[in-house]
């Protein structure tokens, strides 16, 4: 039952390891090119919120515009639990997950029957929700100030520890995390489920007809994307030894959208990957030079939503595409998420 | 008992009736035909029997159960499918994944987040067999988009017949189609007659006529009449009306 069209996917890909070489020997060249190496942790953080989102935005097609209230309920979670519970990592970080995936489904309880503008408005105002909460409820959350002097404490392995207090090792402790992030939702993206994900965003009426239950589908993939922006936020907890309520707000939660889409969300799962690196390097390249950054990539950002709305990745396709149609000329046009995944 | 009974159907749009009283029976392993002027209620009597708009009064059973009301993904699940008049593929995706979604071993895993669906070889042949049936072999992998209309409506016919349906459901399939497309789909049909039991909504009437074991004639919102394409050539409301002149 060896079928010529049946193309196992591999549990490792020359992306993934291209990724992960260039990652993991950043500590190494990182400061050699004028970065640091708390720009390493802060990027790798934002690839694992980004990649979760875009399971939503970029495979089901469902626009999210209020997405840091879960990446901020992770943060808080961590928080909490730090301060008034247990000082463990692993128990904040299984918290802020819980935290996002439980905040992220009682919130898709509303929204699962809806598409489309009226969806996104949804996202929008269930995401003020969560940041007015922030904001106020003092007693829990510090309100403005958020909760402060949460430590970086200690990574317990039973034999032995690791202190997260240096930027090097909370690098590779994120970096692990992305690692188990990255290989699952490569397999996932391929399993039944990535395929109903997808075909929900191609044709959510047929996929209803063909047999699958596409409200509880966009009810799970809510979820398990709030789940990840958990993650996410637990994890920039740890870094920035506090949660506060900047990271929940509109604006945090338009450069999850703005970068995603930069970076091809739509056309690869490489996509918020590549935009998560760009927007970090652009916001302290930029930064460095003017106050006034965020204008540059926000027109940044036009042009490609003008120009090229598949974002880098799309461009790195069409690339790829020219060079392979000069060796082979003539080869027919293959479905992009399979072409992407080679 | 036939395999799929309507009984008594009306269906209202705020104050306009549409499907007035239908009763329909399509029995197992026939082609069953519904035909109709435009407007008459064909299409709209095809989203109620498939679940896609709820009656306002009446029963649907399939099999003996009662189905009325149910959302469509139940009806699927049944062993009901059905094509659409208006093409609805997954576009971005390749031939081969159009089928590959719609197959039983990957909507039984709708949420098996592991299991690896492109490498399932038994998946895998079962969709090729599909694609060799409509004509679509060796093309799996161009993007559905990119297919003439012709082969966009046999895989349209194709998405159908993944999910192994006990009763197919075709809306209008030569619609848009030319004379040689319309001869192709004719061919395909009456070689599915011989698996599976098809009910057909036309106004080509040609077509119908040269496939169908029963027809049925809706105008106005009602059946006008049932019968064998001869009983309905000798039909005086066939006769009387323009649908008789092709017939």
């Amino acid at each position: 039952m060896n079928n010529a069209l049946a193309k196992p996917t591999p549990i490792i890909t020359k992306p993934m390891i291209a990724l992960f070489v260039m990652l993991g020997t950043f500590p190494l060249w990182g400061e050699a090119v004028g970065l640091y190496h708390y720009l390493g942790v802060e990027i790798v953080i934002w690839i694992i919120y980004a990649l979760g989102f875009n399971l939503l935005l970029g495979y089901t097609g469902l626009p999210s515009f209020g997405h840091g209230a879960y990446f901020g309920v992770g943060a808080y979670a961590y928080g909490l639990v730090q301060l008034g519970l247990i000082e463990s990592v692993w128990a904040g970080v299984l918290v802020a997950v819980i935290a996002g995936a439980v905040a992220a489904g009682i919130v898709a309880c509303f929204l699962s029957h809806r598409r489309g503008i009226y969806y996104a408005l949804m996202t929008i105002a269930f995401g003020q929700v969560f940041w007015f909460i922030a904001m106020k409820w003092h007693t829990v959350t510090g309100g403005e100030d958020g909760l402060l002097n949460i430590y970086r404490g200690t990574l317990s392995f039973g034999v032995f520890d690791v202190s997260l207090r240096d930027n090097v090792p909370l690098f590779y402790f994120v970096f692990a995390v992305l690692i188990i992030v990255v290989i699952c939702l490569w397999r996932l993206v391929h399993s039944p489920f990535g395929k109903a994900l997808q075909a929900i965003r191609m044709n959510e009426m047929r996929a209803g007809f063909v047999g699958y239950n596409v409200w509880l589908i966009k009810w799970t993939v809510f979820m398990l994307s709030g789940a990840i922006a958990g993650l996410a936020g637990g994890l920039f907890a740890i870094t920035q030894e506090s949660a506060y309520p900047d990271v929940m707000g509109l604006h945090a939660s338009g450069y999850i959208v703005m970068l995603t889409l930069i970076g091809g969300g739509f056309v690869s799962f490489w996509g918020p990957v590549i935009g998560a690196i760009v927007f970090f390097v652009a916001r302290d390249l930029l930064g460095s030079i003017t106050e006034t950054w965020l204008l540059w990539y926000g027109l940044m950002f036009m042009a490609v939503i003008l120009f090229k709305p598949e974002g880098i990745a799309g461009i790195w396709q069409d690339l790829s595409k020219k060079l392979s149609r000069n060796q082979k000329q003539n080869a027919p046009v293959v479905s992009q998420h399979v072409k992407a995944g080679e | 008992m036939a395999l799929f009974e309507a009984t008594h159907l009306h269906k209202r749009f705020g104050d306009q009736v549409v499907l007035e009283d239908v009763t329909l029976s399509f029995e197992k392993g026939q082609l069953s035909g519904i035909m109709g002027p435009n407007g008459a209620g064909k299409s709209t009597c095809f989203n109620v029997l498939t679940g896609h708009y709820k009656p306002n009064s009446g029963t649907v059973t399939f099999e003996g159960r009662d189905i009325t009301g149910l959302s469509p993904r139940l009806i699927a699940g049944m062993g009901i499918a059905r094509s659409f008049q208006i093409m609805n593929l997954f576009d971005e995706f390749s031939v081969l994944e159009n089928i590959l979604v719609a197959v039983p071993q990957s909507i039984k895993r709708s949420f098996n987040p592991f299991h690896d669906i492109c490498g399932n070889s038994e998946a895998i042949d079962k969709a090729e067999s599909i694609l060799a049936r409509v004509g679509l072999k060796g093309k799996e992998n161009l993007i559905a988009s990119s297919l003439p209309y012709g082969e966009r409506r046999a895989l349209e016919i194709a998405v159908a017949l993944a999910s192994d349906p006990k009763l197919l459901f075709l809306d209008e399939p030569t619609q848009g189609l030319g004379a040689d497309g319309t001869a192709l789909l004719a061919d395909l049909i009456s070689e599915l007659k011989r698996d599976y039991s098809i009910v057909i909504i036309e106004h080509n009437m040609d077509f119908l006529f040269s496939l169908a074991d029963t027809i049925s004639v809706i105008h106005w919102g009602q059946v006008i009449t049932t019968g064998s394409p001869d009983e309905l050539r000798e039909n005086e409301w066939v006769k009387a009306s323009s649908l008789g002149e092709v017939a």
